[in-house]
């Protein structure tokens, strides 16, 4: 049963000197039949377990992870949360899934320790500012605000942004404001769908790597192989984020996605700084400081595929150069930590999700900024897995598309551009 | 920094070269084959979980354009597809 987390349960258990706390989610025995296998315990598979509970009254459902729980890339992002698309067909769904984030702690129970800070653009040639009013005007239609500032109003919000005068070769030349942008606690996401999940009776395996998709005599999915066994199940989700050609392979599924390696690195804690996201897609990094005072700060892909799960030298200096061209004080700051995460890409750079040619089996992928997209992603999955059709904000990416040359270009899909 | 062999010029830093993508089948002729297969060629690249043939241009040097194979697990510039790094 769950516990519920409030104030006066930290005080009860805190008496209890912390004994008293129940586990916030079971390791339950591994069946050999579930309705529906999730492969993946990220944010993405995670939701749309969560939603094949809460919306359908699914659950019979086991996420398998072959690492830990939110070990993936939901630990290893920048957890910016946004919805300053480009395209019509993608602002609607980021729009919903800010909501989604906005109302999380209180859905979940669990403190998402949400900060609706906003983003700042701060852009440095005139194109990229026509570019980023014509953004404002589409999100406008959809309800998410972009607005834009002047460039003294972004040394006002962001005293240490001393770079970028009228004498730099690419000077500041105005910005746009954000201000639905936030970011939570990337841990507290996985942890609280988890327990939730848990709550309803569905269950989580760690440390199960799914080898192979197996089909059946009708060609439809019949279930997984593990190293702990065959598991069957008439519906298998992939939500695996980077590694989904090298599961659909192994049907002999081939789908538009690269897999690509992007980074971010953290200096040492110190003092508050800055408050808001700042984005500098000319420049070409992006920052945020964290609660504990450490800068978050990531920039460019790897060159080329990757599954490599590091930063390479270059594209730090690049990045490293490029923030100090803006912030030329960071030049005292030491850097803590370094890593990198595989994401794969689609060809128009949109997401894919959608059940395959192989019947029962459904992706989710091309998530290259898909962390804000966690919710939304999992409630129209479910929807998809449980119905057999598409959620209305899903419609437009479906891999037929690709088919029919019908793309959804989007350029809104990384930060630094 | 990763280096890439250039026939002319030997084994040369990454920072000279430009990127040229991922090798793919020569191009069909779209009259040729179905839509499936048009469009599969339009969109989608090899992406394996190892060694990868691609495009490098030693753009800083001497400009030719070559092909080598990389694992893209380990970043390593094999000699063959078989070849893990
Ligand atoms: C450096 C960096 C910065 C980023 N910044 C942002 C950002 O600011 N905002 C944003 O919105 N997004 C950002 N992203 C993208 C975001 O992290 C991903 O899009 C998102 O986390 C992917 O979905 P997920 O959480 O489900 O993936 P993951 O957490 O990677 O989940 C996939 C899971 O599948 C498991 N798995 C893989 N193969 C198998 C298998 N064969 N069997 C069983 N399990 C398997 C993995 O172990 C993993 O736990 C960033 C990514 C990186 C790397
Ligand atoms: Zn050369």
């Amino acid at each position: 049963m769950k516990q519920h987390y409030s104030a006066l349960s930290l005080l009860r258990h805190g008496i209890n000197r912390h004994t008293t706390w129940a586990p916030a989610w079971r390791s339950p025995p591994l069946k050999d039949h579930y309705d529906v296998i999730v492969i993946g315990a990220g944010g993405h598979g995670l939701a749309t377990a969560y939603y094949l509970a809460k919306d359908h009254g699914l659950t019979n459902v086991a996420v398998l992870d072959r690492g830990w729980l939110g070990g993936g890339n939901i630990a290893r992002n920048t957890i910016t949360i946004r919805s300053n698309y480009m395209r019509d067909a993608s602002i609607p769904f980021y729009v919903k899934s800010v909501a989604l984030y906005e109302a999380m702690t209180r859905e979940l129970n669990f403190n998402m320790m949400h900060s609706k800070r906003g983003m700042i653009d701060v852009i440095q040639n005139y194109p990229m500012m026509r570019d980023r009013r014509r953004r404002q005007h589409i999100m406008d239609i959809y309800g998410a605000t972009y607005e834009q500032i002047t460039e003294a109003e972004i040394r006002r919000r962001i005293p240490a942004l001393t770079g970028g005068g009228p004498d730099a070769r690419l000077p500041v030349v105005g910005g746009y404001v954000h201000t639905d942008a936030a970011i939570n606690r990337h841990d507290a996401v996985a942890w609280g769908y988890a327990r939730a999940i848990d709550a309803m009776g569905g269950e989580i395996h760690q440390q199960t790597p799914v080898t192979q998709l197996l089909r059946g005599p009708d060609g439809r999915i019949a279930g997984v192989e593990t190293p702990r066994g065959v598991i069957r199940a008439p519906k298998v989700a992939v939500a695996v984020s980077g590694h989904t050609t090298t599961l659909t392979e192994t049907v002999g599924l081939t789908l538009p996605l690269r897999t690509m390696n992007l980074t971010a690195f953290v200096s040492e804690p110190v003092k508050p700084l800055i408050d808001v996201i700042v984005n500098c897609p000319d420049a070409g990094f992006y920052l945020n400081q964290s609660d504990k005072g450490e800068l978050v700060i990531g920039g460019a892909p790897d060159t080329g595929q990757s599954f490599r799960r590091d930063i390479k030298q270059t594209v730090f200096e690049d990045t490293v150069s490029a923030m100090l061209s803006l912030f030329p004080s960071f030049k005292k700051l030491k850097f803590l930590r370094q890593w990198g995460g595989h994401l794969d890409i689609a060809h128009d750079a949109s997401p894919i999700q959608d059940e395959t040619d192989v019947p029962g089996l459904f992706v989710t992928a091309g998530w290259w900024g898909g962390y804000k997209a966690i919710p939304a992603g999992g409630l129209t999955l479910a929807h998809l897995v449980a119905t057999g059709r598409p959620h209305p904000l899903m419609e437009p990416f479906g891999i037929n598309r690709f088919r029919h040359l019908d793309y959804v270009m989007e350029t809104g899909t990384t930060t630094a551009r | 920094m990763m280096q890439i062999p250039c026939p002319f010029c030997g084994p040369r830093n990454e920072s000279e070269f430009f990127y040229g993508g991922p090798v793919r089948p020569s191009r069909p002729d779209p009259a040729a084959v179905n839509d499936e297969d048009w469009t599969a060629w339009l969109t989608q690249v090899p992406n394996p979980l190892g060694p990868v043939q691609e495009h490098w241009w030693h753009a800083r040097g001497c400009g030719t354009w070559l092909t080598i194979w990389r694992d893209t697990r380990t970043h390593d510039v094999v000699e063959a597809p078989d070849d893990a790094g």
